[in-house]
């Protein structure tokens, strides 16, 4: 009879070595030892707050937004023939 | 008629050229040096795996220092152009929607799992994984990078010269017909290697000028003659590129953008074996048709020329600037015609004016047009610009061959003068990237898509103060985060790299 072994047996699976589990610690250490790194971060999260939380929200409202495609047609036709 | 060009609607026009320009402009100081560091740092990965000598390591570690950097601060700067596309090119962005959406959609997609997931392979995974994994990784970097700019260069392509799609008066879209045909057309692979090619020598002399800033303090010497042969070699790499893909634009703007060409050499009337001018007054005769047509007796039409039309050598006329306006106008009429027809169910008259507009479909962007004048681009701005970009190609040119022959001769360690001109060539590099981009686009005015949607029909209606100040704030906001990039580069430069 066939057997499955170690690799389909819940109850001695390794957890700490399974894949999904060594990638998050590679990001997680790679983050904790980070040095000038860390500036980097704080800069990038700061840009896409600006970015994201008062220049899109506040000041980039595109002009077709809230339409329906066809209300969009509409318009864009409006606006190259008027 | 259509009222485009009334006050507001010219200071909106305007402001919202400016602000992109702004933008565009801001973005391209981040991105030839993300893929020019890129090569710098696998080629000294690759010397670190194959002489398996920590010194290139180190090497490697330091220019992904400088890499990272750059990176962070310029990372969804050009998410800011997209911002743009929608809120003040509303009915470019609807016009172009499905052509640019490919591209666009690939480029996020890559942009995103590709550079995400090896640049974490490249900075966290030093001792980590092994060699071979991490240097291909940094050279995933590198391509994932590369890739990125590969669609977004191939939507710029399709504004040059729009291929591959067909219009759709209902749904007011251009739809694409040929993925192919948009995303290889000779236009796109030209532009796209003359832009990589140009970065690399971005990259290539930023590291020659950072190398000679050491020999000058005389502070890691052995570190910055190393960086230095590799800074050159990759500096030289793109030189001959941007050299052999310069020539491919050239040939491409005679064949697909004649106005952008006369106007960059400043031409009102021309002809065969038609002069290249170095500087006003100062002409070499029949370069300019070497160059545009790989023939020194080639055709090539100056800008009154083409306001008046022409007849090329194999018998093709090209219509006067008049004659395409007046054919833009009567397009416009038909694309009118069809939706008042559509409206009222005659679709006998549909089929007549649909019949109309596929006709001279070509022409509808000369509708917007009101005079052959209208067709002319800013002359001085694009003649000056290409000068400064060839002039410092030039520059760039004559300084790596001194590097490279004083280096051969040992002698580069003692030569304060060459160290200078070595610091030099990073602003000599950068303005005439930035050049390069003047001339492609002031080049291209009055089109955001080239003999279809002109700037003034692919505005959206909103009020010249908005646009004004975003404007400012996009100011403010780029220029802290290049005066940030500054002061961290500088701090990282002068630390060095570590010392063992």
């Amino acid at each position: 009879m066939a057997t499955r072994g170690k690799w389909l047996n819940f109850a001695t699976m390794n957890y700490s070595n399974a894949l999904p589990v060594r990638i998050w610690r590679f990001y997680v250490d790679g983050f904790r030892q980070m040095t000038w790194g860390r500036t980097l971060w704080v800069i990038i999260l700061l840009k896409l707050a600006v970015m994201f939380l008062v220049l899109r929200m506040f000041f980039f409202k595109p002009a077709l937004s809230g339409m329906d495609t066809e209300t969009k047609q509409e318009t864009v036709a409006r606006n190259l023939t008027h | 008629m259509l009222t485009f060009l009334n006050v507001e609607s010219t200071a909106v026009l305007e402001w919202s050229r400016a602000q992109f320009a702004l933008t565009a402009c801001y973005h391209w100081l981040f991105v030839p040096l993300t893929l020019g560091l890129a090569m710098v740092m696998g080629v000294m990965e690759t010397l670190y795996v194959v002489k398996k000598d920590d010194f290139w390591k180190r090497a490697a570690q330091f220019w992904q220092k400088i890499f990272g950097i750059n990176f962070a601060i310029g990372v969804a700067t050009g998410i800011i152009l997209e911002f743009e596309f929608g809120t003040n090119w509303s009915n470019y962005s609807w016009f172009v929607g499905d052509i640019f959406g490919a591209p666009l959609a690939i480029e996020g997609i890559v942009a995103f799992f590709m550079e995400a997931t090896f640049i974490a392979v490249m900075f966290f995974g030093w001792n980590k994984v092994g060699k071979k994994f991490h240097l291909s990784a940094t050279w995933l970097t590198g391509v994932g990078a590369t890739l990125s700019a590969w669609w977004i260069l191939v939507a710029n392509s399709w504004m040059q010269h729009p291929v591959g799609m067909e219009f759709n008066p209902d749904t007011m879209r251009n739809e694409m017909m040929d993925f192919f045909a948009v995303a290889f057309q000779s236009v796109a692979v030209t532009k796209f290697f003359h832009s990589v090619m140009s970065a690399w020598m971005t990259g290539g002399f930023f590291t020659i000028g950072v190398s000679c800033w050491y020999l000058l303090k005389k502070r890691h010497t052995q570190f910055a003659l190393a960086s230095l042969r590799v800074g050159a070699v990759v500096a030289a790499l793109g030189t001959l590129g941007t050299m052999i893909t310069g020539d491919g634009s050239g040939v491409d703007a005679a064949r697909y953008q004649p106005m952008k060409l006369a106007a960059a050499e400043g031409l009102e009337k021309g002809g065969n074996g038609a002069p290249f001018s170095v500087v006003p007054g100062i002409e070499v005769p029949k370069v300019l048709s070497l160059l545009a047509t790989h023939d020194p007796e080639g055709f090539v039409p100056g800008i009154e020329d083409i306001k008046a039309g022409y007849t090329l050598p194999d018998g093709t006329t090209v219509p006067s600037a008049e004659e395409k306006i007046k054919r833009g106008k009567q397009v416009l009429a038909a694309f009118k015609g069809y939706r008042e027809a559509k409206a009222a169910g005659d679709s006998a008259a549909m089929k007549a004016q649909r019949q109309q507009l596929d006709e001279n479909v070509a022409y509808f962007g000369y509708g917007y047009l009101d005079t052959p004048d209208d067709l002319v681009p800013p002359v001085p701005l694009v003649y000056w610009s290409f000068r400064v970009m060839v002039g410092f190609g030039g520059a760039l040119t004559l300084v790596l061959l001194l590097v490279v022959w004083f280096d051969y001769k040992k002698r580069i360690a003692s030569m304060r003068w060459l160290q200078w001109l070595g610091i030099a060539a990073i602003p000599m590099v950068y303005l005439a990237g930035q050049a390069g981009w003047i001339v492609a686009e002031v080049g291209r005015q009055p089109w955001a898509i080239q003999d279809l949607l002109p700037v003034n029909a692919a505005i959206s209606s909103q009020s010249a103060g908005a646009v004004m100040t975003t404007f400012f704030l996009f100011l403010v906001l780029f220029t802290i985060l290049l005066a940030v990039e500054i002061r961290i580069m500088c701090k990282a430069i002068k630390k060095g790299p570590e010392t063992k």
